[in-house]
């Protein structure tokens, strides 16, 4: 597929539009952490371009769209794989296998936390409390896919899906 | 099937789930029908129909003693009473940002009952007059966010929310805002902050969001189990839903046990509920093994050993007694083979990660306290690192902005106060007290039960 | 009032006052970092916490309202050990540089640390490095020793009016940044270094260059736009080093623009745009240097010469609007006193037909600090951001608090403050759109209108404007440099006068240069048969005297200027620099010395007589202008030039020293007013910030900011395509021709701005590229190059 760096497409300018609508009508600025979502589904990660797109749509300086995008850690501001699979490490995980999740999902790809698999399919991410620890381990796929009691067999299950 | 175990099911009592995968596409029963089936939307009609006066909604609220369910345990009814009559624009919000390790029982009333938030929210922007509403969702449970947009549809499909709602000249927009994770966002005025577009930074309170909240209007903002409560007390009335718990202490609450037991997930049950008795419901200690602690409140509340939190009852006085804080009902199970740096070092490591970075004693004190955690942790401890967490705790408690320095410091405290000789070991010893293997295979991964009454 | 009690003190303030206030005016220091009185509170440093009785924890003093009752202890135990605490927090990831820091000697954090921090540290770990940021080149960066007090974005979002700072990641990873490869452009960004309390921002141009505590302070008055701002000039061996605000609540608050700040590199700039340091005369076509009794000699000769065997009429002077009042009233005295009337310094005016019709001398019509009050303003024909920082800091300050702002302009710039309105518009129509609003307002108010504006017709945007100013209960109207500079500035002026009338509001001019005012006070205007600075280049003269004036670049028409000047016999200038062009056509160079090597006086915009001395001695052999003045008077045989100090001139020119001079008044008797409508491509011309006097123009640093790009042409769209060019193409721009036979081509870049209105193309002025051009406003030709 080809990216246009200087645009956000149609259907994304829609989704965000959908946001804007939310909101008081002076008070755009509430869509940005929608639109910068958006603007990560398409792009496949916040280049700094893009963030000056979103800034520009939403009639804000771009220092207070990247104060956003680097605030929140579910935005991407570095390339990821295809596939970004974020484990969580906390407490209350780890006291239920979250960490040899982790351990196991590093050994399968074999790559380390923040790094990117060479065939650029897989990154993996430790991530903070998803607020689901009854169902440790808790990983996230994407963001926006939550697996739960992802023991070895789950893991495999889950990695033969993301083709 | 009923999902969890109840002792007097309010909140829980219409969950379900088909089949036995463990998948979103599995649940049924959060639809408007099926909330309606058991009696959803009944509250706000009588209501309606009966012109209760926003004074008499409050009222009862207050009667119930609902205390937030978000952690503080402040009276509802008391703080929807702070917001100032007559002025045109205000706002409710729901805080859905369930981050604190440990919580996890506003995702499964997400999951199962989006239409009771939904009412609750509804009542209580009659209660204080607001007009528009938002429920701001955790970002990692973006499919529950998904839920809750489409419920919002079938609410105003059905005339619940939206312009003159059924005919009453009440009018209420409520809407969804995702969260994208931070769980600072959690605090109410970073919340406010990050509705407003911007990094969710806390603000320096007074003043209070009910008199400056959301875009500089009178705000009321409350947890999501808070206001699914709401249609059950507006139902039953005030006093019966004090009566299921105790003095000062109203209604029922879900706990969210997570840890080293043998069934982890949402109890419902009456506030001052014997400890012992949920730990049961919870299928007891994983393998039989010994309960070493517990900490009762989410990851920001005081560890307690097990002596004494095997002698508490589930409700803020009881646990405040002990020592601890009763939060949000998030119950973490640690058992002997759990070492105590460690999980300390985790907990740390949360509270660094997480601070938002706004005010000194918590960003840079936060990197203090996990640095030496780390160090102990490693083998690399000082004999004087107890000393020097400690006071490094107590300078942060109270000096900053929001209670997130606080909720640093408190484990810090509490993990070295009780179990302040596994720290002493670790230091002179150069290893934990527990030995590795058994830490290990305490923490592997742990095949829930899944037959029984949690599925 | 409240009552409460600090320090066992009882004390009264009023209601809505911060701890830290009440304890300021009672002279107590409470240790703070990122409070700032003119900033947002952000109470994120904690240095500030005190114990308040009652309170079970401490309270930062900076966002804790004084209530009635309260007791409050700023050094009690509890209050000291935690600030003691914080400045711990604070040093632990801290660089402890202090030897090399630019910020040594002035660093409020060491200050603090020696009073609070303790001798060893018990942080042990590796200390947190941040990378610095590239600001542009005025503001220099160490981040790694910022303490995230947020001074300085709050800054850039408040005072600046853009957020051109943000703080970007979190926790102990938050960095306060530009956003990726921006610069800070504002025109108010040096005042992010005098805000930072450490050594993370500080003064590109001064770095290293010096210790602060080595440095002499004195007090000086800005040379450059007609506010006047006070200065601190802090100097080292003769030089001055550095440029900080002198706070004055009334004129620039604590703040200074920086072209305030830094055009002190202008002072001493050297070589052939430099600074000149010695007398010098061109005999044969050859520079020499000489005594100064050769120079004045010589001088006095051309003058005597000329007004003997061609009348005095022959000679003319223009002098430099950013001269000070005691040089400008001895030029004009040396001129009448050699039987000339023709001196003017309002170099940049074309129209000049108020001239005998001025009931007084024009001035802002209000106090400065009166600006902040207004709760309606019109602004006609200004680059007010540009030309005006400080005063549209103050606007963009009320129009947050409610003021409606509307403008009438010919440039749609972002102003970087929230327009009630605006009309946009050609420069010829900017007298036709204030008439629009006259008459909206006239038939909002049920009065009569002046018949000239039988005709006119108030558009939607007039009645928008109208129904704000009739809604006002104190409004005011600015005419901006580019209304006074205004073919029609006459009827500009008396539209307004009009307008105020109708409105029941003041109205004034804000002032284009240090002594705008000074001139009319100075009488270095002609008076009934004297010639103006238009005329005076429309006619040639004989012989020119020119004081600090560099005509090519100061004067409406540069290409007319230069023309005039080269065929003078003889130019007499008297200049603090050289400069290409007058090596060229001058033959006399007088070094004289710039604001900070003279004592003078300034009268700023609002009639406020700003005197000040000499912060260093004058640069090589320059002499203070009035004493060489003062010289050629002598050797010229006038009476009344026996000073011996410029308080006596200045004195004798006010009558004392007042804090206000007398006599101002912006009303014309007697003015016709006439709309006329132009056909053909007009030349918006605007004097970028940098550019406007010839101190700014040598300031290195400031020539290096986006502010000082070389000039393009700038269009809309439409016009773009109209002559069928791209933005980036050259173009070849052609004066219409008709008022200078001079005026030649220059090429330029087109680029697109949207807010140029249609058939306009926006051309600096004041910059070599474009001096050939000719007039300021005209009609000019515009095609592919
Ligand atoms: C660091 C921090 C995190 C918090 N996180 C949450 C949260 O995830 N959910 C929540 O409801 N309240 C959270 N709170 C509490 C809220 O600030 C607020 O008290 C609560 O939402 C009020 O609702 P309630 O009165 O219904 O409990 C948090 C507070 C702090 C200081
Ligand atoms: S305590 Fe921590 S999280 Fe809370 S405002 Fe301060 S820096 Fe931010
Ligand atoms: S000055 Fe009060 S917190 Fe910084």
């Amino acid at each position: 597929m080809l990216i246009d760096k200087n645009m956000l497409s149609e259907a994304t300018l829609k989704k965000i539009d959908r946001e804007v609508a939310k909101y008081p009508a002076d008070q755009k600025q509430s869509a940005v952490m929608a639109a910068l979502i958006f603007a990560q589904d398409e792009k496949g990660w916040l280049a700094n371009e893009t963030i000056s797109l979103v800034a520009k749509y939403l009639d804000m300086p771009e220092m207070a769209v990247y104060e956003v995008a680097s605030f929140y850690n579910m935005y991407d501001m570095q390339p990821v794989g295809k596939y970004k699979l974020t484990v969580c490490t906390n407490l209350p995980c780890a006291l239920s296998g979250g960490v040899h999740a982790a351990e196991y999902l590093k050994g399968k790809l074999g790559i380390d936390f923040n790094e990117t698999t060479p065939d650029g399919k897989f990154t993996l991410k430790e991530g903070e409390c998803m607020g689901a620890c009854g169902d440790a381990p808790v990983m996230l796929v994407n963001n926006k896919h939550m697996r739960c009691f992802m023991a070895p067999e789950e893991i495999d299950r889950l990695l033969e899906e993301c083709k | 099937m009923a999902l969890l175990q109840a002792i007097n099911p309010l909140l829980s009592a219409g969950w379900q789930r088909d089949g036995h995968e463990w998948r979103l596409e599995n649940d049924s029963g959060w639809r408007l029908k099926d909330y309606e089936a058991r009696g959803g939307y009944q509250s706000l009609k009588k209501i309606l129909a009966a012109k209760m006066s926003p004074d008499d909604v409050i009222a009862e609220v207050k009667k119930s003693v609902l205390r937030g369910r978000g952690g503080a345990g402040f009276p509802t009814g008391l703080k929807w009473s702070f917001m100032p009559k007559g002025s045109p624009e205000k706002y409710i919000v729901c805080n859905t940002d369930e981050g604190e390790p440990g919580t996890f029982k506003d995702r499964d009333i997400q999951r199962f009952d989006p239409h009771a938030v939904i009412e609750g929210m509804i009542i209580a922007a009659h209660a204080v007059g607001a007009a528009r509403g938002y429920n701001y969702i955790h970002g990692e449970i973006y499919e529950l966010y998904q839920r809750f947009e489409e419920a919002l549809d079938e609410a105003r499909a059905a005339g619940y929310i939206g312009q003159n709602i059924l005919g009453s000249g009440l009018s209420f927009e409520l809407f969804a805002h995702q969260g994208w994770g931070a769980y600072i966002c959690g605090e109410e005025t970073g919340l406010l902050e990050s509705i407003e577009g911007k990094k969710g930074q806390p603000r320096y309170k007074p003043p209070f969001p009910a008199n400056v909240g959301l875009y500089g209007k009178p705000t009321t903002i409350n947890n999501t189990e808070t206001f699914a409560s709401i249609p059950y007390i507006l139902r039953d009335g005030g006093d019966a839903f004090l009566n299921l718990g105790k003095p000062n202490n109203g209604g029922t609450k879900l706990f969210s046990v997570s840890g080293h037991v043998n069934r982890p997930g949402n109890f419902e049950v009456p506030m001052g509920t014997p400890f012992p008795k949920l730990l049961e419901m919870a299928g007891g200690m994983r393998g039989g093994r010994k309960l070493k602690a517990v900490i009762p409140g989410g990851s920001s509340a005081p560890v307690l050993p097990a002596d004494i939190i095997m002698d508490c009852t589930l409700d803020y006085d009881s646990i405040a007694k002990a020592g601890s804080m009763f939060g949000s009902g998030a119950v973490i199970v640690m058992d002997e083979t759990v070492c105590m740096v460690q999980a300390l070092e985790r907990l740390s490591w949360f509270y660094y990660e997480e601070s938002c970075g706004q005010c000194t004693p918590c960003r840079e004190g936060t990197g203090w306290l996990h640095k030496v955690i780390q160090r102990i942790e490693h083998g690399h401890g000082r004999p004087e690192d107890l000393d020097l967490l400690n006071d490094v705790s107590n300078n942060i408690m109270g000096r900053t902005i929001c209670a997130l320095g606080d909720a640093a410091a408190l484990p810090v405290l509490s993990f070295t106060k009780h179990f302040k000789s596994e720290f002493e070991y670790h230091i002179e010893h150069k290893k934990c007290l527990v030995p590795r293997e058994i830490q290990k295979a305490g923490s592997i991964f742990h095949t829930r039960l899944m037959a029984g009454a949690t599925c | 009032m409240l009552e409460f009690e600090l320090d066992g003190k009882a004390m009264q303030v009023p209601d809505g006052t911060l701890v830290i206030e009440a304890a300021h005016q009672a002279g107590i220091y409470i240790p703070h970092f990122c409070y700032h009185k003119k900033l947002s509170i952000a109470a994120n440093c904690r240095m500030c916490l005190v114990q308040v009785e009652k309170a079970p924890k401490p309270m930062p003093a900076c966002a804790t309202p004084v209530t009635n009752g309260m007791k409050v202890f700023t050094h009690s135990d509890l209050a000291v050990k935690a600030q003691k605490n914080v400045m711990e927090f604070l040093l632990i990831n801290h660089p402890l540089d202090c030897p090399i820091c630019d910020q040594g000697g002035e660093c409020q954090l060491q200050d603090l640390a020696v009073g609070y921090g303790s001798s060893g540290s018990r942080y042990q770990e590796k200390k947190r490095v941040v990378s610095d940021k590239d600001l542009g080149p005025l503001v220099s960066t160490d981040m790694t020793r910022c303490i995230n007090c947020t001074r300085c974005i709050r800054f850039t979002q408040e005072i600046a009016g853009l957020m051109e700072l943000g703080q970007a990641f979190r926790g102990d990873r938050a960095e306060v940044m530009p956003f990726i490869e921006k610069t800070v452009d504002s025109e108010l960004s040096g005042n992010i270094i005098d805000l930072c309390p450490v050594g993370a921002l500080t003064s590109k141009p001064f770095r290293f260059s010096a210790r602060t505590w080595e440095l002499a302070r004195r007090k000086s008055v800005s040379p450059h736009d007609g506010l006047g701002s006070n200065l601190i000039v802090q100097t080292q061996h003769n030089r001055v080093m550095r440029v900080l605000p002198l706070e004055n609540e009334q004129i620039n608050e604590c703040w200074l623009s920086d072209k305030e700040r830094f055009s002190y590199e202008g002072l001493n700039s050297q070589g052939d745009n430099g600074r000149l340091t010695k007398p010098m005369v061109k005999q044969g076509g050859q520079w020499q240097e000489v005594d100064w009794n050769v120079a004045l000699d010589y001088a006095a000769h051309a003058l005597r010469d000329v007004a003997k065997n061609h009348g005095a009429a022959s000679i003319g002077a223009l002098v430099s609007p950013h001269a000070t009042l005691e040089e400008m009233a001895l030029s004009a005295k040396l001129m009448r006193g050699i039987g000339s009337e023709n001196i003017d310094f309002r170099l940049r005016q074309s129209d000049f037909s108020t001239d005998g019709k001025r009931q007084g001398a024009p001035w802002l019509g209000m106090k400065v600090a009166e600006i902040s009050a207004l709760d309606r303003v019109l602004v006609v024909g200004s680059f007010l951001r540009k030309d005006h920082p400080l005063i549209a800091q103050r606007l963009r300050q009320t129009a947050k608090k409610g003021t409606q702002v509307s403008l009438i302009h010919a440039a749609d710039d972002d102003l970087l403050l929230k327009l009630f309105a605006k009309a946009i518009a050609a420069p010829s129509q900017l007298p036709t759109l204030l008439a629009e609003v006259v008459k909206a307002v006239a038939e909002l108010k049920g009065a009569a209108t002046d018949p000239a504006l039988a005709k006119v017709e108030a558009g939607d945007t007039a009645k928008k404007i109208a129904t704000s100013l009739v809604s006002g209960s104190n409004v005011g109207i600015l005419l901006g440099n580019f209304a006074q500079q205004h073919p029609q500035a006459a009827t500009l002026n008396a539209l307004t006068q009009q307008l105020a009338g109708l409105l029941g509001a003041k109205f004034g001019f804000l002032g284009e240069a240090a002594n705008s005012v000074g001139g009319y006070v100075a009488a270095a205007v002609p008076f009934a048969a004297g010639m103006n600075a238009a005329a005076m280049l429309a006619t040639p003269r004989k012989v020119y005297l020119l004081l600090g004036a560099e005509p090519e670049l100061d004067c409406a028409d540069g290409a007319l200027a230069l023309a005039a000047m080269k065929q003078a016999s003889s130019v007499i200038m008297l200049s603090p620099f050289k400069s290409q062009a007058a090596l060229d056509y001058a033959d006399v160079l007088l070094p004289v010395a710039p604001f900070s090597e003279t004592s003078g006086t300034f009268v700023n915009t609002e009639g406020r007589v700003q005197s000040f001395y000499a912060v260093t001695k004058p640069s090589g052999e320059a002499r203070p202008a009035w004493k060489v003045l003062r010289v050629l008077g002598n050797l010229l045989e006038l009476d009344g030039f026996g000073y011996e100090s410029s308080e006596q001139v200045r004195d004798e020119v006010l009558g004392g020293k007042p804090e206000f001079v007398s006599g101002l008044n912006n009303s014309l008797a007697g003015v016709a007013i006439e709309l006329a409508a132009a056909a053909g491509v007009e030349r918006i011309a605007d004097v970028p910030i940098h550019f406007a006097d010839a101190l700014a123009r040598r300031a290195p640093a400031l020539q290096a900011t986006a502010d000082a790009v070389a000039p393009t042409a700038r269009m809309s769209a439409a016009m773009l395509t109209k002559l069928g060019v791209t933005a980036g193409e050259q173009v070849k721009v052609g004066s219409g021709g008709m008022k200078c036979p001079e005026a030649g081509t220059a090429i330029l870049v087109a680029k697109l701005d949207s807010g140029v209105p249609d058939s306009c193309v926006r051309i600096a002025a004041a910059h070599a590229a474009t001096a050939g051009l000719g007039a300021m406003f005209a009609t000019v030709t515009v095609e592919r190059a």
